[in-house]
């Protein structure tokens, strides 16, 4: 295999992917390439057909095809190469990509490699959900694809399990294309995915959303026949009694999405157990020197603006490291107290200006959220409320900044 | 349909279709009728696939004769048929004096066995041997392994196939007539002439023998549920981890490492009057998760990927309800038929041997006139994420094909989806592509290749999409197109 130098390669033509690919370009940094599995760039924006992204990054409501066609005109218009069809196998410490494509293997030498890609559904065997394993049992995403995509209608009675967006989404689509969507069951006490999502595709359909809820068995040799649905208690265990059979073809399951790292961890990224993705440093650098990693890789966002915004964080921090070759070191680490699940970046500096994204772990209303450097509280963020499905994400200024002592980020 | 077989097979299991490859040595018409869509459905594809060494079945036994037989062979016949095998050796772990004294008593059954390389050893040598398990000293078993029990089961059928023996899927066997010396097999397709029966249906043995006129045998289902764990769990266990039996013999849950570096942990044992019904209870979940972390310390959740369930037809005396050793028979009741009944673990391991002997049975009624054509070998599927990188070079520049990943868990390429969708058995499902390739057994669960999977199939096959089949009769996987 002849190997192929470049300056960047990225690992993904999704909405990640790509911000960082056109904001690198502006950056200068011209020698690189995206690699993409699939047909076309984009990513999972590509079957997401309904509205509503856009709104902070282009300030107007896009389709995701819509979105995503944006970055996609500037990397043509930009002549960023990308190669489609093209499923990395490996990258090493060393920053060595390999990949498999009709065309061959291909074998890449980077000096920088970006981490774009993204994360998958956790599935029904990750939760444990007792029953039968018939046909008619599908993650949202899957059903996402094969509606929107291979135009294949997955069923016509439908129960759904969790409350994420992407169930919301389903339900709401299902019913426009004459499916009956029963219900949506929430095992937590509260609703996981955006109150948006809860008005325009669950209340406006009149679909009930219950919470504290979960499916508790499923029923059917070949084709789904059934599933028994339980009230939780506060522990989220069934309680017994409460059963209720509910009679579908379909369950759709949106009970969660997963950082896909298996390539991040072939080439030594360390990984936080919290968000499933890399620990990175305020230059979303990984703990492989010259590995980046941003977008839902690193942790799952609710918007995909915040995707873009961070994938050009990265691409300017990339930027700086192709062209000196290093980066401030970044010593400070940043801890959480219960109630907040992560923050992102976990390590800074000290002496840049920078953005932590971090989730409450639980709903709140009327909190103050604090962070504190050696005693001192350094930044207070009031706000009216706080839930598990936005993200929060506070600047802070390098004059507010000390050099040396960890950052501790507490909510009240 | 009235050609007359020589042989009818009932059941395409691990069982039935090591008995049709036996037969096929010989210069026999041969059919095999399973009721399911494909080989490999019911207790041959549940269950841990562990090459047994033979030390826990009573000695003299068809269980032992049959277990230590088919162990010693499996090197060849795994290399004959393609099929991914590891002589791993297991442990049969303690805790306490009393499990001391049962691997005692295992070891001395195991010797007249004529198992080889028993040794009890002690915490230090179980903790060299694999640093995993759980318990205090344990039985060394050497000569036990591991096997993918759907590629085994596969593999006998295609090689069976390949020597001329022809495969009726979705033909369940409702009634069995003999009429001037030949069967009539009525299935819910079509009826099936045959001069001799064999009888490997496995679950529905009992049915069958008493459909053939052979009346009395009971079967009991015990169910058994096991979880499947990430292969980042699996680089953590050498060997299968089994448990001191209690007093009462059989082994409760134990840890196994799969040849493709998963891991399994189970199964527990639950008595059903329903054997066809996989459903996982969370009883049951909860028991291996307890049972499981004492053989394997790594257990934990989050490697959890799936679970399922499997029933083993244990053959019991009606009023004792002791287990009863496997049946092999001719009987007078029922002529030219060879009756095989209460085949459950070490089903897998004796599929063979067992087989012999059905082929024993025939020959002292008829002489068997040997196949010259017959070939015993068979090639699988190339797994192009086990090659060497120059390997994976050539192979893509031979067939673009393995250029394209479809299962990115298992770096499944679409030249082994296509090629097991183009399987000589004619199998169409999506689980006969999983069980041939891996693509959806990941930690994704086909979140990314299923939609791929299906597409593969209907492009291929030429299908609609209300004709991809999961895996049952009946488990179309779309209802439609969704416009036009």
């Amino acid at each position: 295999m002849a190997v192929i130098n470049k300056d960047v390669v990225i690992i993904g033509g999704g909405p990640a992917g790509l911000a960082a690919a056109v904001e690198l370009n502006k950056q200068g940094i011209s020698d690189i390439v995206i690699l993409e599995r699939e047909k076309q760039l984009g990513g999972i924006l590509r079957q997401c057909i309904h509205d509503g992204f856009g709104l902070t990054r282009f300030k107007q409501t896009l389709s995701g095809p819509e979105y995503s066609q944006r970055f996609i005109n500037q990397v043509e218009e930009l002549q960023i190469e990308y190669i489609t069809e093209t499923t990395v196998i490996d990258i090493t410490p060393d920053k060595k990509v390999i990949a498999a494509s009709q065309n061959g293997l291909l074998e890449y030498q980077a000096k920088a490699v970006v981490l774009t890609m993204g994360c998958r559904e956790r599935t029904r065997g990750a939760i444990s959900i007792p029953g039968t394993r018939p046909a008619g049992v599908y993650n949202a995403g899957v059903a996402q694809a094969y509606i929107n995509l291979h135009n294949t209608m997955v069923g016509k009675e439908v129960v759904i399990l969790g409350s994420g967006d992407i169930g919301m989404i389903m339900a709401r689509r299902m019913t426009l294309e004459g499916a009956k969507v029963k219900a949506v069951f929430e095992i937590l006490p509260y609703p996981s995915g955006l109150p948006r999502n809860i008005e325009q595709c669950l209340n406006d359909y009149d679909i009930p959303l219950y919470l504290s809820h979960t499916v508790t068995n499923i029923r059917g040799r070949s084709r789904l026949e059934g599933v028994v649905v339980s009230e939780v208690d506060e522990q989220l265990k069934p309680i017994p009694g409460t059963e209720k059979e509910y009679a579908c073809d379909t369950l759709i399951l949106s009970v969660g999405l997963i950082p896909e790292n298996e390539l991040s961890l072939a080439c030594g990224v360390e990984l936080d157990p919290r968000t499933k993705g890399a620990i990175v440093d305020e230059n979303y650098q990984t703990t492989t020197d010259g590995v980046f990693a941003a977008g839902n890789v690193l942790h799952v966002h609710d918007l995909v603006d915040f995707v873009s915004l961070e994938a050009e964080a990265l691409a300017r921090s990339v930027a700086g490291y192709i062209k000196a070759s290093r980066l401030d070191n970044c010593d400070i680490a940043i801890t959480t107290d219960v109630n907040i699940s992560h923050t992102i970046p976990q390590k800074i500096s000290g002496f840049n200006d920078c953005k932590l994204s971090l989730r409450v772990r639980k709903p709140m209303k009327n909190c103050e959220i604090e962070i504190i450097q050696n005693d001192a509280i350094i930044k207070t963020v009031n706000l009216k409320k706080a839930i598990p499905a936005e993200m929060i994400q506070i600047k802070l200024d390098k004059t507010e900044l000390q050099a040396v002592g960890e950052i501790r980020v507490v909510v009240r | 349909m009235n050609k007359l077989y020589d042989v009818i097979i009932i059941g395409a299991g691990v069982v039935g279709s090591a008995v049709a490859r036996e037969f096929a040595r010989f210069s026999l018409k041969i059919g095999v009728l399973e009721k399911e869509l494909d080989v490999c459905c019911e207790t041959s594809a549940r269950n841990t696939g562990v090459l047994h060494a033979g030390f826990t079945y009573k000695t003299g036994s068809l269980k032992a004769q049959c277990a230590v037989e088919g162990n010693a062979e499996f090197d060849k016949v795994a290399e004959e048929l393609d099929v991914p095998f590891k002589r791993t050796g297991k442990v049969v772990v303690g805790f306490h004096e009393g499990d001391r004294q049962s691997l005692l008593t295992y070891k001395a059954v195991g010797d007249a066995n004529g198992v080889p390389g028993l040794a009890i050893i002690d915490k230090q040598a179980l903790e060299k041997l694999d640093s995993s398990a759980g318990g205090e000293f344990a039985m060394h078993a050497p000569s036990s392994g591991i096997l993918n029990p759907f590629i085994y089961n596969i593999a006998l059928a295609e090689n069976a196939k390949q020597n001329g023996v022809d495969f009726y899927f979705d033909n369940e066997v409702l009634a069995i007539q003999r009429k001037n010396g030949i069967y009539e097999l009525t299935t819910n397709h079509a009826v099936y002439q045959t001069r001799w029966v064999v009888n490997c249906a496995g679950l529905n043995s009992a049915k069958i023998s008493s459909m053939l006129g052979i009346h009395g045998y009971t079967l009991a289902g015990f169910k058994g549920e096991y979880f499947v764990l990430d292969k980042k769990a699996g680089q953590y266990l050498t060997m299968p981890v089994y448990p001191a039996p209690g007093p009462t013999g059989g082994f409760a849950t134990h840890a196994t490492p799969t040849v493709d570096g998963n891991v399994l942990v189970g199964p527990n044992s639950e008595l059903v009057e329903d054997f066809e019904d996989y459903g996982v209870t969370p009883a049951g979940m909860e028991e291996l998760i307890a049972e499981g972390v004492k053989m394997f310390k790594h257990m934990k959740r989050e490697y959890f990927i799936r679970n399922f369930a499997g029933t083993r037809p244990k053959l019991i005396n009606k009023e004792t309800r002791q287990v009863l050793d496997f049946v092999v028979e001719a009987r007078t009741e029922a002529p030219n038929s060879i009756n095989l009944v209460g085949i459950e673990s070490p089903g897998l391991t004796c599929a063979l041997p067992l087989a012999r002997r059905a082929v024993a049975l025939m020959r002292k009624k008829e002489k068997l006139i040997p196949n010259k054509n017959f070939n015993p070998k068979r090639k699988g599927i190339l797994c192009f994420a086990e090659q060497s990188r120059e390997m994976q070079k050539e192979l893509i520049e031979k067939d673009p094909n393995y250029g394209e990943i479809i299962c990115r868990c298992e770096n499944v390429t679409k030249a082994e989806i296509v090629a097991a969708v183009h399987n000589c058995l004619g199998v169409e499902t999506v689980l006969g592509i999983k069980n041939r390739t891996r693509a959806t057994m990941g930690r994704c669960q086909g979140g990314y290749c299923e939609t791929r999977i299906a597409e593969i199939i209907q492009e291929e096959l030429h299908k609609k999409e209300t004709e991809v089949i999961y895996a049952r009769r009946g488990s179309a996987m779309f209802t439609g197109k969704v416009r036009g």
